[in-house]
């Protein structure tokens, strides 16, 4: 007999409920600091951070800088997907920050030095940022190294190294690189007809809907094919994966590999878009690949959540920027995403219990209807 | 070369300090990967205790600011416990939150009470150079800070704790074999919990341990660039033992001194290597001795898997 399930038992149904319990969590969290540190406007300073683009009076405002959010949402989604997709071989690729770096200096270079095309640079992000996670992927599978310990490394050599490199198309009289659109405008995304929708925000481009389509193929790759189910099994149980005759330290490499090369093609999906100059004075790691575990976590490890989760996660950072400056500080929209991947950790409990109270319900209502 | 000596003196006591934090945790069966969070709220405690109480007389402040970033760490850790022991959460996850969440509650306190005391200053930056000097006494050229002896006095207690104590066996049983150490009427969440916690305490003075090291003010949006992550290489290195630690310290100290000091050294100089690639010098060395010794690493068997009493 097949048992049907309640409304409340579908898994999808229970992520959506936890990411929107940790997502009113965070803000209640978030509003309660704002009180703390002026209770006069914490009122107005939760609402500004709300609203974000909402917060301009007319609508081409709203849309242009609706359109500023999504520009950010597309490389966040990347470094999401990324760590999405090596989670599920058991992998915490908190490397994809670094993965990150890598590819904003090789996208850089590659527009900047060399003056290639668009096509070509994205190709090399790809490759180097793959590299990255190779790197990651090799020490894991053949030197048993904590993944998370070695992609932290990684991330700290690959912001020095790029500032390194980058230093050499550096403005000479500022700390950050040449505009691309001045430089060599054939690197540029195409906007493919899209700024004109945000009010010709110009750093709309291609970049949005390509990350969106982006997630949909690693869905499919993830639940369709053979490849994702190896990748699946993996991550459940490696010993069983491997008596079953699947290659785990090859899976492990190649998950990374892909995972480095989502990162690094969402740094090229920001900067080759013009909207960002990478700063080659910076003392940390871009918090974009860390961000990327929040939006994964939020979006129930699932590659379509994820997509809204992004935004979410944009939508608030974004959002930070509106608080009254003189009053607070706007960090608290990244207190605010933080506290949110804390809460995370509790959604297999909270999942747990909202199970086993429904199946106490069930099970008492079958007692009483014999 | 005085200098370099005290450099490496001083970070490797940085990262005795936090690597002995992380050992205690991982012995319980908790991976602590919030450690480089835990530093930062340590050294935030330490900060403001300094600029707070800049004049006072100098052995208040060193035990003043070991006991105040000691507990900042500690409470700061209650995060960790409370999700990985009571909620049996995924603790890489809850370890990384922390670590975001910790810069971020740092930058938000410190720059709300800059701004409260001058509302034009909107950094995120705390001074402390007159009580820094309460912290070291001046031998020759060579400046001993108090710390360095904190640390290896810790080494020893940890030693003692860990292997010539009921306190210190019951504990390790708690990460190797959680079931039987229950069996046996050990408490193990009890144990997790004192294991947690002292990694806490050890991690928050590692914290401002490394930000009074070099400089007379901090920058709280930095947080404190990976040190953390490097103390975990140095435990993996040194095989979970104090003593093994404490020399893994030495090598990694060494290695993130030269990055501080080598343009005194003229053959360096002369090298002209860029700064960046000093920089690099910590990573890349730990990358490498992980690579070479995590194979046959002895992890505490049971690290990272939350203990359910039901599953005896």
């Amino acid at each position: 007999m097949k048992e049907k399930k309640s409304f409340l038992e579908r898994p999808s149904v229970q992520a959506i409920l936890a990411a929107l319990l940790c997502i009113i969590l965070g803000l209640l969290i978030g509003y309660i600091v704002l009180l703390m540190i002026n209770p006069a406007g914490a009122g107005n300073g939760i609402v500004s951070i709300i609203k974000n683009h909402l917060n301009y009076p007319t609508k081409p405002a709203q849309m242009k800088y609706l359109g500023n959010t999504l520009v950010k949402t597309a490389p966040l989604l990347m470094c999401a997907l990324s760590i999405n997709f090596c989670y599920k071989t058991g992998l915490f690729n908190i490397g994809a920050a670094g993965q990150y770096v890598v590819g904003a200096g090789a996208c850089l270079y590659a527009a900047l030095k060399l003056g290639l095309p668009w096509p070509v640079c994205l190709l090399i992000t790809i490759i180097v940022g793959g590299l990255w996670g190779f790197a990651v992927g090799v020490l894991k599978a053949y030197g048993n190294v904590n993944e998370v310990i070695s992609g932290i490394m990684l991330n700290w050599i690959g912001l020095y190294l790029v500032n390194m490199i980058l230093a050499t198309v550096k403005e000479s009289t500022s700390p950050y690189t040449k505009q691309i659109a001045s430089t060599n405008k054939g690197a540029l995304l195409p906007s493919a007809g899209l700024a004109s929708m945000f009010s010709n925000n110009k750093y709309v481009t291609i970049a949005i809907p390509l990350s969106i389509v982006i997630a949909i193929v690693i869905w499919i790759v993830l639940n369709k094919t053979k490849f994702g189910y190896e990748i699946r099994a993996t991550g459940f149980n490696k010993e069983a994966a491997r008596y079953a005759g699947m290659n785990e330290k090859r899976n492990i490499i190649l998950t990374l590999v892909i995972g480095g090369a989502l990162a690094g093609l969402g740094a090229a999906f920001l900067y080759l878009s013009g909207y960002e100059q990478w700063s080659v004075t910076q003392s940390s790691v871009p918090s974009m690949g860390f961000n990327g575990i929040a939006a994964t976590f939020l979006g129930g490890l699932n590659p379509i959540g994820t997509i809204f989760s992004s935004y979410f996660i944009q939508h608030i950072t974004s959002g930070g920027s509106y608080l009254d400056k003189s009053i607070y500080p706007s960090q608290i929209a990244d207190l605010i995403t933080s506290i949110i991947i804390y809460l995370c950790g509790f959604v297999l409990f909270f999942k747990l219990t909202l199970t086993g109270a429904l199946n106490k319900r069930r099970d008492r209502a079958g007692k009483s209807g014999r | 070369m005085v200098l370099l000596v005290q450099y490496t003196l001083i970070f490797a006591s940085v990262l005795t300090l936090v690597a002995l934090g992380g050992c205690f945790s991982e012995h319980s069966g908790v991976i602590n990967l919030g450690l480089e969070g835990v530093m930062v709220m340590g050294a935030l405690g330490g900060a403001l205790f300094m600029r707070a109480m800049g004049g006072s007389s100098h052995i208040l402040i060193v035990i003043g600011v070991l006991l105040v970033s000691a507990l900042t760490g500690m409470v700061y850790t209650v995060l960790l416990g409370v999700a990985c022991i009571n909620f049996k959460a995924d603790q890489t996850l809850v370890g990384t939150a922390l670590n975001i969440m910790a810069t971020a509650v740092a930058t938000v306190i410190v720059k709300a009470l800059n701004m409260s005391a001058n509302p034009d200053n909107v950094s995120a930056t705390v001074e402390y150079g007159k009580a820094k000097k309460a912290l070291v006494r001046r031998i020759g050229t060579f400046q001993l800070n108090w710390f360095m002896l904190v640390a290896v006095i810790a080494v020893i207690i940890a030693f003692i704790v860990l292997y010539k104590t009921k306190f210190g066996l019951r504990l390790m049983a708690c990460g190797e074999n959680p079931q039987a150490a229950d069996s046996v009427g050990i408490n193990v969440y009890k144990m997790r919990w004192a294991g947690v916690l002292i990694s806490g305490a050890l991690g928050g003075i590692g914290g401002v341990v490394y930000i009074t090291a070099a400089v007379r003010e901090w920058k709280f949006e930095t947080g404190v660039a990976g040190f953390g992550f490097l103390a975990l290489a140095v435990m993996i290195f040194g095989a979970w033992k104090p003593f093994n630690i404490a020399l893994a310290a030495l090598l990694f100290g060494f290695f993130r001194a030269l990055s501080n000091v080598y343009s005194g050294f003229d053959w360096l100089a002369a090298l002209n290597i860029p700064s960046a690639v000093y920089n690099m010098f910590p990573y890349i060395i730990s990358l490498l001795v992980l690579a070479f010794t995590s194979k046959n690493s002895r992890a505490p068997k049971a690290e990272g898997i939350p203990y359910d009493k039901g599953t005896r």
